[in-house]
């Protein structure tokens, strides 16, 4: 006979405001087999588990059932309290009282009638739970980052230096990301590049990080210390042991009008190509799209060219699997282009460009070597006009979050316009000025007051050219919505921040969430910044929401912790929520007749087949079997197996049936 | 073949010229444009501005007017009243309760089962398609097609067009031989109802749409709003006194621009009616 215990939390008023909670301790104690039965107001108090403690010791009970919350909040607390009072953890289930039942429904009898099926629901099941003990599984001590901008590489540095392998893998010929094409940062101006390029070269000579550029993951497989991933290194058409990184055969490539993806279409580059003089490795890769020999099947001038002999035309993509434990997305955002909107030229004008265009612009490794001049005609801008939130902060735009670096960025933008071009004059349409942060206001204030930028709070309708000019309507709202005309010679588009191309796909292969704008989503948006929901996957950066760079790198150091705290341990704990087969006494040994229709269903290749042999070594029955290491616990197998010979531990077929009966009040 | 015809007001007043030119080119291609009978006011501005129950039942008793016709898609040329029966459908499809309270009021049925045309989505599905070799005199000119606000807003109802840069216009005229420009007033204010109480602000307002089509080459404004119509045509001394400028370049509706490339008579277009000579 079950000797269960059920305990009713208040929840402070959480549950207490719409639900009888003594009521349902109350008829919960007159089912058969409940040998105690108790509401407090604070279940997972100290002094609410010690209720559960002391009853399981006094009453020996042999089951518990805790009606509060859901178990995504407090099962592991309720089931370390029976465990320290020497029940079976997995004999303590929680009817979820609070999310399924008193914030949901408005206070009544029904709502409390409802509160005691789900008390009763529970312990029904919880008489057919069984003792089960935690499954231990090695970790494989190396992480993946995905992603070599600032968070990936920050990410890959801390837990390098924790002793921990990592691999490092990048989409581009180069790590450094968007933070390599910056000029300088805000709120302190330093030199972007000066900053990173020193951790760019001590990923590459860090004996602890392995790093793969041009290189994208393929697919991924496993589980939290136990991932296996398939990276597809991306054929560079060259042998880099060879390769010594001369940059003759960039010199010397005839097809030099490709726009410079680094400088975002404002400067040129080559087929065979470096991105930019700082790049790790600093070693080209051939583009194949744009190259004279993969188009017309002639040329091969960098192969005449190369003193080493390292072009390799016929070199192919390779596949490389490899054993990691923990992984960091690190893949960062992207920026919407000007032709995402027509009210501002459509792309037409060749002076309307993004943000991103402009740091390049300013850069002194960017086509103009830091001098401002304009893209159409290399006129140095007399007049320049900022637009903060394009496209952010705009429903009708689909996008209706704050893309959170505008506001700096733009601030920066127009106090380096005037720290270059003197005498010139700059405009910044805003909505609201957005400067939350360790001396951001104080930078906002310097560019206004110090660097006679001119604000104008408004928004922009539309810009137009004529007479060689952009016209820039807008209105002044600070000014009863006046309107305000700017004849402009360039305009920066602070184009909302999105995410970035390829991130759903990726996230499909990882096995991750992701919001409606395709930003990869954080298992919890305050207390689990850096988790995704599936365990071992950590975020990093600008993948996660828009993110400038101080908050990417706290965020990479978090990560990196979470990596570090779970290459601590030598095994690590799951619960047996697993599938097994049924085993009875020979000679029918398992209801399971071995059709195998549950291996070609199960998502992570956890079931083999397993043959029962008698003494001769003759096979005399072909069954399945899952292995514990690999299941997930999905349930698949179960509802595709003919026999029922599958249950899932904690959620058998016994179980499931007894709470539907339950329900239906048979009992 | 037959079509429902709602004309609203100005299409028999200050726009005659329009529903002359649409009934010429229906006419052209055989199609019937069937009135509806005992038609009411679609509530203009006015009403849905101080009431949203009156402004959705004044075009929902038009659309069932139309369904008790036996009609199952009704041509509205003007743009103010294509907005606002299209806005009825949409808000009376989304609010069964709204609904309710509407044909109470009516005291008519209501199923939403008219489908409303505005008129270049009329000329796409019946008239285009149809277009080749009946254009036997290419509207060769370089046009300004103006779109004004409500033909192409709000997108997420009307799902019609691009809000920002629409073409659909441009589309129809490079069909009638013309040649659209690409300009930056397609979908600016033209000053609307201060027509009658501001007309100065609607000199300086429609005023930058004449100077710039102007000032970009364009022979014609090609619109399909009456509002639009009589405030860059009736208002040109107006606009003219604002830019200082006389400009002489005319305003024709989309079917009289494409009634003149299917070489239909000028008188029958109404193209004397406008202020602005059309001498195109």
């Amino acid at each position: 006979m079950s000797k269960i215990g059920v305990f009713v939390c208040h929840c402070g008023e959480n549950i207490s405001a719409t639900v009888d909670c003594a009521k349902v301790a109350e008829t919960a104690g007159n089912y058969d087999g409940v040998a105690y039965s108790v509401d407090y107001k604070y279940m997972c108090s100290d002094p609410g588990q010690n209720l559960i403690k002391s009853a399981i010791k006094e009453k020996g009970l042999t089951g518990v059932v805790v009606a509060s919350c859901s178990p995504r909040m407090h099962e592991p607390t309720f089931r370390k309290a029976c465990a320290e009072a020497g029940l079976n953890p997995f004999m303590c289930e929680m009817a979820n009282l609070r999310e399924h039942c008193s914030w949901v429904h408005e206070k009544g009898e029904a709502t409390t009638e409802k509160a005691i099926d789900l008390v009763r629901i529970l312990v029904e099941k919880v008489k057919y739970n069984h003792s089960l003990s935690e499954i231990k599984v090695p970790v494989t001590k190396t992480a993946l980052v995905i992603g070599g901008g600032i968070a990936g590489i920050q990410a890959s540095l801390d837990i390098a230096n924790t002793g921990h392998k990592v691999i490092l893998i990048e989409r581009d010929p180069s790590i450094g990301g968007h933070m390599s094409q910056l000029s300088e940062t805000f709120p302190t101006l330093d030199c972007s590049q000066c900053i990173l390029t020193p951790r760019m070269v001590e990923v590459a000579q860090h004996p602890n990080i392995t790093l793969y550029t041009y290189a994208e993951l393929e697919s991924l497989e496993g589980f939290i210390g136990n991932f296996k991933a398939k990276i597809r290194r991306k054929s560079k058409s060259l042998d880099e042991k060879l390769c010594t990184g001369c940059g003759l055969c960039t010199t010397k490539c005839p097809a030099k009008k490709i726009p410079s993806e680094f400088n975002e279409g404002l400067g040129k580059r080559t087929a065979i190509y470096v991105p930019f003089p700082q790049a790790v490795p600093n070693k080209p890769v051939i583009d194949r799209i744009n190259c004279t020999y993969y188009i017309k099947g002639k040329c091969k001038i960098c192969e005449i060219v190369c003193p080493t002999g390292a072009i390799r035309f016929d070199q192919e993509d390779q596949i490389m699997e490899v054993e990691v434990g923990a992984i960091v997305i690190a893949t960062g955002f992207t920026v919407k282009q000007p032709d995402f909107f027509p009210e501002y030229g459509f792309g037409k004008y060749p002076d309307v460009i993004t943000g991103l265009q402009f740091e390049r612009l300013a850069s002194a490794s960017g086509p103009t070597l830091g001098e401002i001049r304009r893209p159409s005609d290399g006129k140095i801008p007399e007049k320049i006009v900022f637009l903060a939130c394009a496209g952010s902060r705009d429903p009708a735009k689909g996008i209706p979050y704050c893309s959170k670096i505008c506001c700096m960025y733009i601030a920066k933008h127009a106090m380096l316009y005037q720290h270059k071009v003197h005498g010139g004059k700059s405009y910044v349409f805003y909505m609201d000025i957005r400067a939350g942060g360790k001396m951001y206001e104080e930078f906002v204030r310097r560019a206004i007051e110090d660097d006679g930028v001119n604000y104008i709070r408004g928004r922009v309708s539309r810009i137009y050219e004529k007479n060689g000019k952009l016209i820039v309507d807008g209105a002044d709202t600070l000014l009863n919505a006046m309107p305000v005309e700017i004849e402009a010679d360039m305009v920066v588009l602070a184009t909302a921040g999105v995410a970035n191309e390829g991130a759903e796909e990726l996230a499909q292969k990882l096995h991750i969430s992701y919001d409606p704008y395709k930003f990869f989503a954080e298992a919890h948006p305050k207390l689990k910044p850096v988790e995704t929901n599936t365990a071992g996957i950590f975020l990093a950066g600008a993948c996660q929401a828009p993110r400038d760079i101080p908050e990417s790198v706290a965020m990479a150091s978090g990560a990196a912790v979470k990596v570090a705290g779970l290459f601590s341990q030598d095994e690590l704990t799951r619960e047996p929520i697993i599938a097994v087969v049924n085993r009875q006494a020979p000679p029918v040994y398992s209801s399971c007749v071995g059709c195998f229709l549950c291996i070609s269903t199960c998502p992570y290749q956890a079931i083999e087949k397993e043959e029962i042999k008698n003494r001769n070594g003759e096979v005399i029955k072909s069954m399945a079997k899952v292995n514990p290491g690999l299941c997930q616990g999905c349930g698949t197998c179960v509802a595709f197996c003919r026999t029922k010979s599958i249950d899932i531990q904690g959620y058998t077929h016994e179980q499931m049936y007894t709470e539907v009966m339950a329900l239906l009040n048979e009992y | 073949m037959t079509l429902g015809f709602y004309p609203g007001c100005s299409l028999k007043g200050s726009s005659r010229e329009y529903a002359e030119s649409v009934l010429a080119v229906a006419k052209a291609f055989d199609i019937n444009m069937e009135e509806i009978n005992d038609w009411n006011c679609c509530g203009a501005t006015a009403a849905h501005n101080m009431n949203k129950e009156l402004s959705l039942a004044l075009p929902a008793r038009i659309l069932s007017l139309a369904e008790k016709q036996g009609l199952t898609e009704i041509v509205v040329p003007c743009a103010a009243c294509y907005s606002r029966l299209t806005v009825t459908k949409y808000e009376l499809s989304k609010d069964p309760a709204l609904k309710t309270a509407v044909t109470d009021a009516n005291g008519l049925e209501y199923t939403g089962s008219v489908s409303v045309l505005n008129i270049v989505q009329m000329l796409d599905k019946y008239i285009t398609p149809n277009l080749e070799g009946r254009v036997v005199k290419p509207f060769d000119h370089k046009v300004a097609c103006y779109y004004g606000c409500l033909l192409v807003r709000p997108h997420e109802i009307l799902k019609f067009d691009r809000e920002e840069d629409p073409q659909s216009l441009d589309v129809l005229m490079l069909k009638a031989g013309a040649t659209p420009i690409d300009w930056a007033f397609k979908t600016e204010c033209c000053g609307a109802g201060l027509s009658v109480s501001r007309t100065s602000s609607v000199g300086r307002l429609s005023g930058k749409i004449i100077g710039d089509a102007k000032d970009r080459g364009a022979e014609a404004v090609i619109v399909a709003c009456p509002m639009c119509h009589s405030n860059l045509d009736m208002r040109r001394d107006a606009i003219n006194s604002y830019l200082g400028e006389k400009i002489d370049i005319p305003v024709l509706y989309i079917t009289q621009a494409i009634g003149l490339a299917l070489g239909l008579d000028r008188k029958a277009l109404g193209l004397q009616r406008h202020f602005v000579k059309v001498s195109v």
